[in-house]
């Protein structure tokens, strides 16, 4: 051994002396906390703990309530009674479940889970046996409690969406927290771990999940050897959830849900003062009471097998091309730039050739000369085509934008899109290749890239109809508090140039030329301003070109165009601004200018229009239509006001 | 000093080694493993599933596993030692790449029956390279600036890694146990104390930086300080483990409840009672004399390593050794005072109590280790 190495041994012991020191010293002190916990302290425990154990016990809070504008419920708690079962206090929890079939009727499916779930779960866990039975099979239960050990009936709130389906889109459902809930959520609170407790999945129920759970309350409670409660101590109240108010019009919505029946379509109605969303309506829609409850599979199977896409929250989720209603944008970006007047004429021969490629007008004979009202009143496509030319993508992409396309809007639903405003940078980052003037065509007309979903349309139809920057609202208040409306300040726009849209607008509807004429309102002082729009989903083959074009009644629904319309109405001082958009519906004139019209003046008129507002002619359909509609929704005129 | 100068004769070889093993030390093993089986037996209410059971096929094997690698010559382990330290660094790397995602960390690599921790490899790979470092270094560099750099920069790779995942618990032990074996290599205290005075910079640093951008910790872990600090302010949010833990033990008195009749972390909302509060159940059903025995257990398992390491006169088995008694030591010393309310709650087990298997097994690899360098010490 080396004096070195000597040295070195003498350092390490020396080194391990001190550090077990340290060790020791702090063991001693583990042992003297034990010792001040357990024996100093422990009078204190042991008093409470003397002949009953004492429990902690959370109290789930109540979910905050949904109300409309009006303050129709929308989203309420209900009691609702379960069966539990807690396999330590039951002992054979198989005779236990056999006894208690005997007390009750059980369905087969339900105690297989039941008995899966005992399985799984600690001993001393309740397991739910039966949710929503009914008030006599929870006294047949509490009568032979003496024979049913471990077996109880419990009391809790379940939700209920007292509107059906009207609002499924937009409120959402709540569902118990699952683990995969639980996985995405960093140091959940213990509230979310008792079993069953719900949570918002989807819509507002979960974007606002945070003030609508509220805080969770305790009661310090007595429980005897085998876990029963024998005697609640005290109890620290928990804070109920906030209720929240919504800008919605339950009324309105469901008469849109059910005005959009039958139909894969969506609408949207916006106060322009406000920028509230009065009325949201996806159909077809589903009823979110079956997710609470927990949806069987055959439902399931049901609602994701259909081909119109029930689930689909199409309002915000649903991306478009906008078709013809985005010719605003164009014409607006080119009189922004100064390089039209309204009064300046394009002719149109039908088609315009760009660069050795034919883009045709939708009137294949074309519109001869016409001028920017004119253009918008008959949708001539190629003096579109023209314009953009001139002003190019950029232009009106930033036009667009600053109507609020291409933007996601903050509204607390699930699944908000964004939407698409391409530019020539945008191309280059996603495909890679050069913007081409054909593109520009396109997009001028709201086809190729361009991609809007029907709440971004209602903005910006309420933008125009304002020249605010009208930011759309969903929540009225919550917990009381009033959220800001979504006014918007003016836009840097020429106002002269947006009163000449709203004209040419006006013209679209009320002009015995133009494309929703037919949908017009007669009542002088809530006429309408719109544009219809018929967004392609297919590429018209040469072959069919040349075969002449195809009637949208004669391909197969999912290859038809959609049909969209964009109105506000009153035309003279705007009050709502609407956008229908009806999947593979045909032509925006037919198919969703009538319903926006009905929607419009349901909403001008809170409630069920006179027939004098409607065209003589369109009298007797409406009259029937009118009727109808009252037959599907029998409740319609009693929920109003005094449910709230 | 190397094994060469020594007369190898002296060493035990073939099945007879097995007679040379610390065979004191593999019982207080057993014993305290035995606890953990009671305690889990206790928890699932008197069943041997579902945690007592997979816990002993694990300690059956981890012990098998423990013998196994006593009978590996110490200086194979000397020589695989940075192997096994980049390997365990790489496996920390896929953890970030391909990862389980569990309780918002990521630390698991799933091989079907068992989730591999990474960081708890770690812990005693660490280690390893650590003594086998200081074994290497001539001793009168030891502490110069640049041949201490070295070895910081070998604990910070892994602590950054773990940090990422986020693990602040086993980042933190890193640091202790690699700082541990700096400082018994005989570094020297100035180093220390700047570490000390930098180390309290930084923690006033973390709180100065709540609620700015650049805040350094997540909020989480902001809250889990706060509650530990005054545990009172948040009953049923973060604060509840703790208060209902000390409620735990504080009714378990001098003698406890009695085997499985601890009603308070059974029938309580201790969403953890089999891994990380499984001493509260043991507090609450043997008392102050349960809780003071098993922390006797620990000290003479701390004792016997510490023994076992002044004897042997090689520095590599003799830092390994108390590498991984200090390991131990924060182990056990950090998971009680957690529990009893004296540090934040920061998920670290309980050693050979909790339930869980990369734990355990991790834990008897490294008795292996500690085994293997007790019967090849030069005589």
């Amino acid at each position: 051994m080396t004096p070195q190495d000597r040295q070195n041994r003498r350092k390490l012991s020396r080194r391990t002396a001190i550090l077990g020191g340290a060790q020791l010293l702090f063991i001693g002190g583990l042992a003297a906390r034990m010792r001040y916990l357990q024996v100093e302290e422990a009078d204190q425990f042991r008093l409470l703990a003397e002949e009953n154990r004492i429990n902690i016990r959370l109290i789930p809070p109540a979910r905050g309530e949904v109300f409309d504008r009006n303050g129709v419920r929308l989203a309420q708690n209900v009691p609702s009674y379960r069966i539990v079962i807690v396999s330590e206090d039951a002992g054979d929890t198989d005779l236990a479940l056999q006894k208690l079939s005997q007390v009750v009727a059980l369905d087969p499916e339900s105690l297989e889970r039941t008995r899966s779930e005992l399985k799984r779960s600690a001993r001393f866990l309740p397991v739910t046996i039966a949710e929503d039975v009914s008030w006599e099979d929870i006294s047949r239960v509490s009568v032979n409690a003496p024979a049913l050990a471990g077996i109880t009936p419990e009391v809790g709130l379940s939700r209920v969406y007292p509107q059906g389906s009207d609002l499924a889109h937009v409120l959402g459902y709540v569902g118990p927290v699952s683990d995969y809930d639980l996985s995405r959520i960093e140091d959940p609170e213990p509230l979310l771990r008792i079993p069953r407790f719900q949570i918002g999945k989807v819509g507002v129920e979960a974007k606002r999940e945070k003030d609508l759970r509220g805080k969770a309350g305790a009661k310090r409670v007595e429980v005897n050897a085998t876990g029963r409660i024998m005697r609640e101590l005290d109890r620290q109240e928990g804070e109920a959830g906030a209720d929240i108010q919504l800008t919605i019009d339950a009324a309105l919505q469901g008469y849109a849900q059910a005005r959009l029946d039958g139909e894969s379509a969506s609408a949207v109605v916006i106060d322009c003062d406000s920028g509230d969303i009065v009325a949201c309506a996806s159909a077809p829609t589903y009823d979110p009471n079956l997710f609470v409850r927990g949806i069987s599979q055959a439902d399931y199977d049901l609602l994701t097998g259909d081909p119109y896409r029930p689930l689909a929250s199409k309002t915000v989720q649903g991306l478009y091309p906008p078709g013809s209603t985005f010719k605003m944008m164009t014409a607006m970006a080119a009189l922004e730039e100064g390089l039209i007047e309204p009064d300046d004429t394009a002719y149109c021969p039908g088609h315009l050739e760009v660069s050795g490629r034919k883009f045709h007008c939708w009137k294949r004979a074309g519109h001869g000369w016409v001028d920017l009202q004119n253009s918008l009143k008959q949708s001539c496509d190629v003096y579109y085509y023209d314009l953009a030319l001139k002003v190019g993508i950029e232009k009106i992409s930033q036009m667009a934008q600053l109507f609020g396309l291409g933007q996601r809007h903050d509204v607390p639903m699930s699944a908000v899109a964004q939407g698409l405003t391409p530019t020539k940078d945008w191309k280059a980052a996603a495909y890679g290749s050069d913007w081409v003037i054909g593109d520009t065509v396109n997009a001028s007309i709201g086809q190729g890239f361009m991609l809007a979903s029907p709440l971004q349309l209602a903005v910006m139809t309420a933008r125009l109809a304002t020249g605010r920057s009208v930011m759309p609202r969903l929540i009225k208040s919550t917990g009381g508090i009033e959220d800001p409306p979504g006014t918007g300040t003016p836009l840097p726009l020429d106002p002269e140039n947006l009163r000449k849209m709203r004209r040419a607008m006006f013209a679209v509807v009320n002009d015995r030329r133009g494309t929703a004429y037919k949908s017009r309102i007669i009542q002088d002082n809530m006429r309408m301003a719109g544009k219809t729009g018929t967004s392609q989903v297919r590429n018209i083959t040469a072959a069919e070109r040349r075969s002449g074009v195809i009637s949208n009644a004669d391909l197969p629904w999912e290859r038809r165009d959609h049909a969209l319309f964009v109105d506000f109405a009153p035309h003279d001082a705007p009050k709502y601004a609407v956008a229908v958009v009806v999947e593979h519906g045909g032509g925006g004139s037919t198919a969703a200018a009538p319903i926006a019209r009905d929607i419009t003046l349901q909403a001008l008129y809170q409630g069920e229009p006179p027939l004098d507002a409607y065209p003589p002619k369109d009298r007797p359909a409406i009259r029937a239509q009118q009727k109808r509609l009252r037959e599907m929704r029998p409740q319609a005129n009693t929920s109003g006001k005094d449910q709230a | 000093m190397s094994y060469l100068e020594h007369s190898i004769k002296a060493i035990p070889t073939g099945p007879r080694k097995i007679l040379y093993l610390n065979w004191p030390l593999a019982l207080l093993l057993a014993a305290v493993s035995s606890v953990g089986f009671l305690m889990l037996i206790s928890v699932s209410g008197g069943s041997l599933r579902p945690w007592a059971e997979p816990q002993i096929k694990r300690f059956v094997v981890g012990f098998a596993l423990m013998i196994g690698l006593a009978m590996v010559p110490i200086w194979f382990w000397r020589s695989v030692s940075g192997l096994a330290y980049l390997g365990t660094l790489l496996l920390l790397v896929t953890v970030e790449l391909f990862g389980e995602v569990g309780k918002g960390a990521q630390r698991w690599i799933d091989l079907g029956p068992l989730r591999l921790q990474p960081s708890e490899l770690m812990k005693i790979t660490l280690v390893m390279f650590l003594a086998a470092y200081y074994d290497w270094l001539p001793a009168p560099r030891t502490s110069r600036p640049l041949w201490v750099l070295l070895p910081v920069g070998i604990i910070m790779l892994p602590v950054a890694l773990v940090l990422r995942q986020p693990d602040l618990g086993t980042s933190l032990l890193l640091v202790a146990a690699g700082g541990g074996i700096m400082f018994l290599a005989g570094v020297h205290w100035a180093y220390f104390a700047s570490v000390l005075t930098a180390g309290i910079g930084l923690v006033s640093a973390v709180f100065q930086s709540r609620g700015t951008a650049w805040q350094l910790l997540k909020d989480y872990q902001y809250r889990r300080i706060d509650t530990f600090l005054d545990p009172g302010s948040d009953p049923l949010g973060a604060g509840y483990h703790i208060t209902q833990s000390k409620i735990a033990l504080g009714s378990g008195g001098w003698t406890g409840r009695g085997f499985m009749q601890g009603t308070q972390s059974r029938l309580n909302f201790l969403p953890e009672k089999h891994t990380d509060f499984i001493f509260t159940t043991l507090a609450e059903e043997f008392g102050f004399i349960g809780g003071i025995s098993l922390l006797g257990l620990y000290l003479l398992i701390i004792l016997f390593c510490v023994w076992s390491a002044l004897l042997n006169k090689d520095r590599f088995a003799a830092l390994l050794t108390l590498g991984i008694s200090l390991n131990f030591f924060l182990f056990f010393s950090v998971n009680m005072s957690m529990v009893m309310g004296m540090a934040p709650v920061v998920g670290v087990p309980l050693p050979l109590v909790s339930y869980g298997g990369s734990a355990m097994l991790v834990l008897m690899v490294a008795f292996g280790l500690l085994q293997s360098a007790h019967v090849h010490r030069p005589r």
